[in-house]
């Protein structure tokens, strides 16, 4: 039972480790002004392909936020490829084919990532489709309509007293 | 002085032990119905939190004394550091802040033994049994794997000090905010496990759960826009949200508790869901734990992560397992005996509080499965996939505007059964507004993206559809100004609560909307004496100073901000050095106009004196936590109404006196 979280646990340390020594002065501004292309259309590419892409030594930060030095080499590739003039998946199916699908902040949909992606949708689909099924079992036990008028199981003395109570009120 | 510490470790033994004894006598004597064991929870309750308060007292003298030979203090905290982050370096690590983590959890359990004198006995024991359970599990934990208090042979001169990013006043209001949100939801949980072990629901269950949640939501609320914003000006590029892990750990019990919040409505107004609004309880706590787990056990990585041992991991997934799966067992067991009440037609109030819970409960879902896959998937198959903000836009959106597009309809259907065209006639006045805003936005953007009109709509919508249910019961636009201002002073304060959180939601929208979608940015090699513009603004790097601070050094770039040639400002961007751990950080500059904002932060230095800035214009960005603070209020209303107090059952003397105060 224990073994996976032990697995994971190693590599929480081993990213811990990683981090503290690559990212150690935590210093902002991850594009340098260095980094970007004159071409605006192309930098606005880059920009866009940097935010889905993962900064492999960090936390859970793209490469367009990271300062770490990989970042910037990937960075920098990033644009490499985009001058040569690779098309936006051809870039990234580089970098895939180079990294491993780590790489990417937004996985891939595939056999190990069905519930990841189909989750949460199918969870609400279900949701609502057992709601529909409660209504309509509830109707049909109720052929009256769904809200049973709260008076029904009154006695008959109960009725009309009720009744009467109704009466003097208006 | 002498020994503070071992008086606070052993403090904390005394806590443990009273929590054991609270565990098992109260709920022993509900079962025999002895009142005598019974009463024994909440004098136990009381000193158990008098003996935490001096164990967390303890330490925080040994924080502001800066008595390295405690190993906490000397491996976070400095002698020369201002004394407001030592006393808040406190919880700035991980020993410390589960030190906060259980002295609110034994403030809640001394609140539910002080207020909690009109609960009936054997619910009230029962309550503080479960509450002890948490506590006695928390104080082992600390015990034995996070001790605090362990002391160094021989003592270090100075302190290792705390991590720099920590030393802001963020960290004085975040983690006790935030904390208060997610241990507050353990009193929802201790009474729905009361009431499984009881097998069945009091009507005091149904009064309680509501005013708690809402404490807790208002506190998650608060304290997750805090963190936010602290992230916001602390880490140099601007996000505010990241989708990290650790704010996901928090988001996820915010919107379990907000559908807790909501199925809790209808429990208390028609008295419907009650078998629902258990599991909500108990989920929104589990998801509390979860998020405890996440940040304390060192599975994840950040900023926030500082615990990297695997027996504290292992240890709080035991605490996981067992109130979850025991919390989820327990339901699936005695669910079955609790009576359903209140039917209500699919299209109603009801009805729309039931799809409100579908669809948060499905945001939540797609947040939970996306922070917990990938490690799932790596300790099973060793695939290594990572899951980020691109993957969580894509998910979480499509789940949550549907919510929002109904938000508006749910105030306005009137209980058990209702008009749906009838409601949206009624809303036709917000849509319009709403319309009018989509054609402003695309009129002034002229070809930007074609989502951001749309989003600009719906969060007009969501206020003007809020506004719309207090418009048409005050009669403002059909009766005098006076009577419609009367008429709104005699509506309940939990409608104006209802009014502003649902207001709060647009405007938080509207800043979401024009930060990601209208910003602009910047980056540059500056020298001082040159300048750079954004939208109408003009800013001269005037020159770079080095400056001494208590802890620190830092260099600061100078700026004047024009605006169409006309002087508005400095800003004041700096980069700081301590010393003590050779680390720094980079001080952001903010400057705030209307609610948008200018934020302007400093790169590397290069060789030739040229500094790299990066600069971003933020409209409407202060929209963002304005509107959590709109929903924190709307909270406060809904806490203060009256019904909440006088419906609560108090004796008789006491309501004949509050009558005729009306």
């Amino acid at each position: 039972m224990l073994k996976p979280m032990r697995v994971v646990m190693r590599f929480a340390r081993s990213i811990l480790i990683a981090l503290t020594l690559l990212t150690a002065p935590h210093l902002a501004l991850a594009v340098q002004p260095d980094e970007i292309l004159p071409d605006p259309v192309l930098e606005g590419r880059a920009r866009a392909l940097s935010k889905e892409l993962r900064c492999m030594v960090c936390q859970n930060q793209s490469i367009d936020d990271s300062d770490a030095p990989l970042a910037k080499d990937l960075r920098i590739i990033v644009r490499e490829r985009l001058k040569e003039g690779d098309s936006d998946h051809q870039v990234i199916d580089f970098l895939v084919a180079r990294y491993g699908e780590f790489v990417l902040l937004k996985p891939r949909l595939a056999l190990h990532t069905v519930l990841l992606w189909f989750g949460p949708p199918t969870l609400l689909c279900g949701g609502a489709l057992a709601l529909l099924i409660m209504a309509r079992r509830r109707s049909k036990r109720n052929p009256a309509g769904p809200v049973k008028p709260e008076g029904g199981n009154l006695s008959a003395a109960e009725q009309a007293r009720l009744a009467e109570l109704l009466k003097s009120e208006t | 002085m002498i020994a503070i510490a071992e008086l606070g470790h052993y403090a904390l033994v005394l806590a443990l032990a009273l929590a054991l004894v609270q565990s098992c006598v109260p709920i022993y004597g509900a079962r025999r119905n002895d009142p005598v064991l019974m009463s024994v929870a909440a004098p136990v309750a009381l000193a158990q939190f008098g003996f935490v308060a001096f164990a967390f007292g303890a330490l925080v003298i040994c924080y502001v004394t800066s008595d390295f030979s405690v190993i906490n203090v000397f491996e976070n905290s400095h002698s020369a550091k201002p004394l407001i982050y030592k006393i808040t370096g406190v919880w700035g690590n991980h020993e410390g802040s589960m030190m906060l983590w259980v002295l609110i959890l034994s403030i809640f359990g001394a609140l539910v033994a002080i207020f909690g004198t009109n609960l009936p006995a054997r619910l009230k024991a029962n309550v503080l049994a479960v509450q002890s359970w948490v506590a006695f599990t928390f104080y082992l934990f600390i015990l034995t794997t996070s001790n605090p208090f362990f002391r160094l042979e021989p003592a270090p001169i100075e302190g290792r000090d705390l991590n720099p990013i920590l030393q802001d006043p963020g960290l004085a209001i975040h983690p006790p905010l935030l904390y208060v949100g997610y241990v507050g939801l353990s009193i929802s949980f201790s009474f729905a496990v009361a009431a499984l072990i009881e097998g069945r629901i009091d009507a005091a269950w149904a009064r309680w759960v509501r005013p708690w949640t809402l404490l807790a939501w208002m506190f998650l609320t608060g304290g997750i826009a805090m963190g936010s914003y602290w992230a916001y000006y602390t880490l140099g590029w601007g996000g505010w949200w990241f989708w990290d892990p650790v704010e996901n750990a928090s988001l996820m019990p915010w919107m379990a508790a907000t559908a807790l919040l909501h199925s809790a409505v209808v429990m208390e107004k028609r008295n419907a869901l009650k078998v629902w609004t258990i599991l909500l309880a108990i989920l929104a706590f589990s998801l509390s734990l979860v998020g405890t787990f996440l940040v304390r056990s060192g599975v994840l990585t950040s900023v926030h992560a500082f615990a990297s041992d695997p027996t504290r991991g292992l240890f709080i997934l035991m605490i996981l397992v067992l109130f979850i799966g025991g919390g989820l067992t327990l339901f699936a067991i005695r669910a079955p005996l609790l009576k359903q009440g209140g039917l209500f037609a699919p299209i109603s109030r009801e009805g729309a509080l039931v799809l409100n819970n579908l669809f948060l409960l499905s945001a939540c879902a797609s947040v939970f499965v996306g922070t917990l896959y990938p490690l799932a998937l790596e300790a099973l198959t060793g695939e290594k996939i990572s899951v980020g903000a691109p993957f969580f836009n894509t998910t979480f959106w499509p789940l949550f505007i549907p919510l929002l597009f109904a938000v508006p309809f749910g105030p306005l259907l009137p209980w058990k059964r209702a008009d749906l065209l009838g409601v949206a006639q009624r809303l036709l006045g917000a849509a319009a507004l709403a319309v009018i805003g989509i054609a402003v936005t695309f009129a002034a953007e002229g070809g930007g993206p074609i989502l951001v009109p749309f989003a600009f709509g719906l969060a007009i919508f969501v206020i003007t559809g809020a506004l719309t249910d207090i418009v048409e019961r005050t009669g403002l636009l059909r009766v005098p100004l006076g009577t419609a201002f009367a008429r709104a002073r005699g509506l309940p304060r939990s409608a104006w609560g209802t009014v502003f959180a649902h207001i709060g939601l647009g405007v938080t929208l509207l800043g979401i909307v024009g930060e990601t979608q209208l910003g602009t940015e910047r980056i540059a090699e500056m020298k001082p004496g040159q300048s750079i513009s954004i939208r109408r603004y003009d800013l001269h790097f005037d020159d770079l100073v080095d400056r001494q601070g208590p802890n620190y050094s830092e260099t600061a770039a100078r700026f004047t901000v024009r605006r169409g040639g006309e002087l508005v400002g400095t800003m004041e961007p700096s980069k700081r050095t301590f010393p003590s751990r050779g680390t720094g950080t980079t001080e952001s500059a903010l400057m705030t106009r209307g609610v948008g904002q200018l934020y302007l932060s400093l790169g590397d230095l290069n060789p030739d004196g040229s500094i790299a800035v990066r600069l971003y214009h933020k409209p409407l960005v202060l929209l963002i936590w304005l509107g959590a603070v709109v929903m924190v209020i709307g909270g406060g209303l809904s806490l203060s109404d009256r019904r909440l107090r006088v419906g609560a059952p108090k004796p008789a003397r006491s309501k004949a006196v509050m009558q005729p105060a009306e």
